[in-house]
């Protein structure tokens, strides 16, 4: 029981990892990503990869990971990002499918059976184990990522994220460079999310593509409109419950995709800004601007 | 100080502003004035370098603001007060006003900037740590426009300030810009509401369906048969949006 309670605590951590991210793209700069699941994998094999073939130590295959999805992050923001218009729910939405059908069909990551026998972190002689100090290893990383996370929120930075997402024209005439923002903030998310991806593969230690398809990035989206959007606390909250609420629900599984449309269409109409979220949910990548 | 030479300009392949040109020196309050839809806002947003000139030249203290961008361009000193204020909604009073002063690297004196427009408009302490949005609407102009002066511009450009208030803060909005010409402010005012804008400026250019048909001293525009007929005469009514 108490190794079952660890996994569920190891895996929320990395989806609290993940949600977070997310929430800086969306809630803060108010950008929608729909492929945050892609990042996500790419660094979990690409820390897999760097592990597997070259024998890289833990610390350089999350920093791979960390720099591999930053780039990919970067190459999808810097012609996107720079219109006005919700171009990147369209882009991250068909990035998130490529990069899915590119685990499935490369060789080298395995195709469908994915990759196996991912090697568990080690840090001078400790190994950090799944049924032991693995969960030290995700709080540490997770406290890390909050606290910077936070930081940057709070920060000069931090508000002029917020005015982007509240007026961007405005934001620009106050002097603000909004595409270099919103492409900023795209990259550290996504590199966050390469390194969520990187805890997961030597957690799990064997990956294939279904961790990573758009059922994932749909579930950290909703992670973050559940938590409240522009909400970091709200995030946490948000993919706490949706990661160990599957799990509760195991014997209805049938029935869970129902309880998640559920969820989502009640939070919509009681509580629209998301359990802790502030500022209102508004699909504007659906509707239009104002 | 500005100056737009034949400057044309537009959305997608729709021409707005077919070649108007207009100067402000320093110390002068100027009025560009017009029906809805002649092209002000995208005379404003031209300038700001929002919309790129397809044509002509746009001269701001001897730099050419054609090609730069909007972010550059405030740095020279050009604040613009946008149409229908533009407050950011969920940041507070106080956040809104510093954000203002994004570009400005003298931390200090920004914040005795701050001190100062707060005891100018008592309001903006007040409601210090409220969210913008929950301002009325001619608090939040009050709040864009302290917003435009915390970036200390040596040009500041109105976009219809009037729109949507209350005759008793249309009153009060135009008190602000009076005082702010009597302390010396350069002042580029947008203005469907004709007779408010004549009032407080010095020279105003007449606007309509992308170029400019009328141009003069403030007082001389007020007498014109035809700016009376169109915008202050018999016809004329206030435009609420």
């Amino acid at each position: 029981m108490t190794a079952y309670l660890l996994h569920l605590a190891v895996l929320s951590g990395i989806y609290v990892i993940l949600a977070v991210s997310l929430n800086l793209i969306i809630g803060y700069a108010g950008q929608v990503s729909l492929g945050h699941a892609a990042f996500f994998g790419i660094g979990g094999y690409t820390s897999a990869l760097v592990s597997l073939h070259f024998g890289f130590p833990f610390p350089l295959a999350v920093l791979s990971a960390l720099v591999v999805a930053g780039t990919c992050g970067l190459g999808l923001g810097l012609p996107t990002l720079r219109l006005k218009e919700d171009y990147l729910a369209i882009v991250t939405l068909g990035f998130g499918v490529i990069v899915d059908l590119v685990f499935l069909n490369l060789e080298i990551t395995g195709g469908p059976d994915g990759l196996v026998n991912i090697p568990l972190p080690r840090l001078g002689g400790v190994v950090f184990r799944p049924q032991g100090l693995y969960i030290v290893l995700v709080l540490l990383t997770l406290l890390l990522i909050l606290g910077l996370t936070y930081s940057l929120v709070r920060s000069y930075h931090g508000r002029a994220l917020r005015a982007i997402r509240d007026h961007e024209t405005t934001a620009q005439v106050m002097g603000i460079n909004t595409p270099a923002y919103k492409i900023m903030i795209f990259t550290l998310a996504a590199a966050v999310a390469g390194v969520a991806g990187s805890l997961y593969a030597h957690y799990i230690t064997f990956i294939n593509p279904e961790s990573f398809g758009l059922h994932t990035s749909i579930l950290l989206l909703c992670m973050v409109v559940l938590g409240g959007m522009g909400s970091i606390a709200g995030s946490v909250v948000g993919a706490v419950i949706l990661a160990v609420l599957p799990e509760m629900l195991r014997q209805f599984k049938d029935y869970q995709d129902l309880l998640y449309g559920a969820l989502l269409v009640g939070l919509l109409i009681l509580r629209p800004q998301g359990l802790m979220g502030r500022g209102k949910l508004s699909l504007k990548f659906i509707t239009k601007k104002e | 100080m500005l100056t737009l030479k034949s400057v044309q300009s537009g959305y997608g392949r729709a021409p707005v502003l077919k070649g108007i040109s207009l100067h402000v020196r320093p110390g002068e309050v100027v009025t560009l004035i017009g029906a809805n839809g002649a092209g002000k806002t995208t005379a404003l947003s031209t300038i700001s370098g929002l919309l790129p000139a397809r044509k002509g030249a746009i001269e701001f203290a001897g730099q050419d603001l054609t090609r730069m961008r909007p972010e550059r361009i405030v740095t020279l000193g050009l604040a613009l007060v946008p149409e229908g204020r533009r407050v950011f909604r969920t940041l507070s009073v106080t956040a809104n006003l510093e954000l203002g002063a994004f570009y400005r690297q003298d931390k200090k004196q920004v914040r005795r900037d701050l001190e100062e427009l707060r005891a100018r408009f008592p309001i903006l302490k007040e409601r210090a740590r409220q969210a913008a949005g929950t301002l009325s609407g001619g608090e939040q102009q009050i709040l864009a426009i302290g917003r435009a002066l915390m970036a200390r511009p040596k040009l500041l450009m109105l976009d219809e300030p009037s729109m949507g208030l209350a005759p008793q803060m249309v009153t009060r909005v135009y008190d602000i810009l009076r005082d702010l010409k009597k302390s010396g402010t350069t002042i580029l005012l947008v203005e469907q509401n004709a007779r408010a804008a004549l009032k407080v400026a010095d020279r105003g250019y007449v606007l309509e369906t992308g170029r400019i048909i009328l141009d003069g001293a403030a007082a001389e525009l007020q007498e014109d048969p035809e700016v009376q007929r169109a915008y202050l005469g018999k016809g004329y009514r206030e435009v609420w949006e």
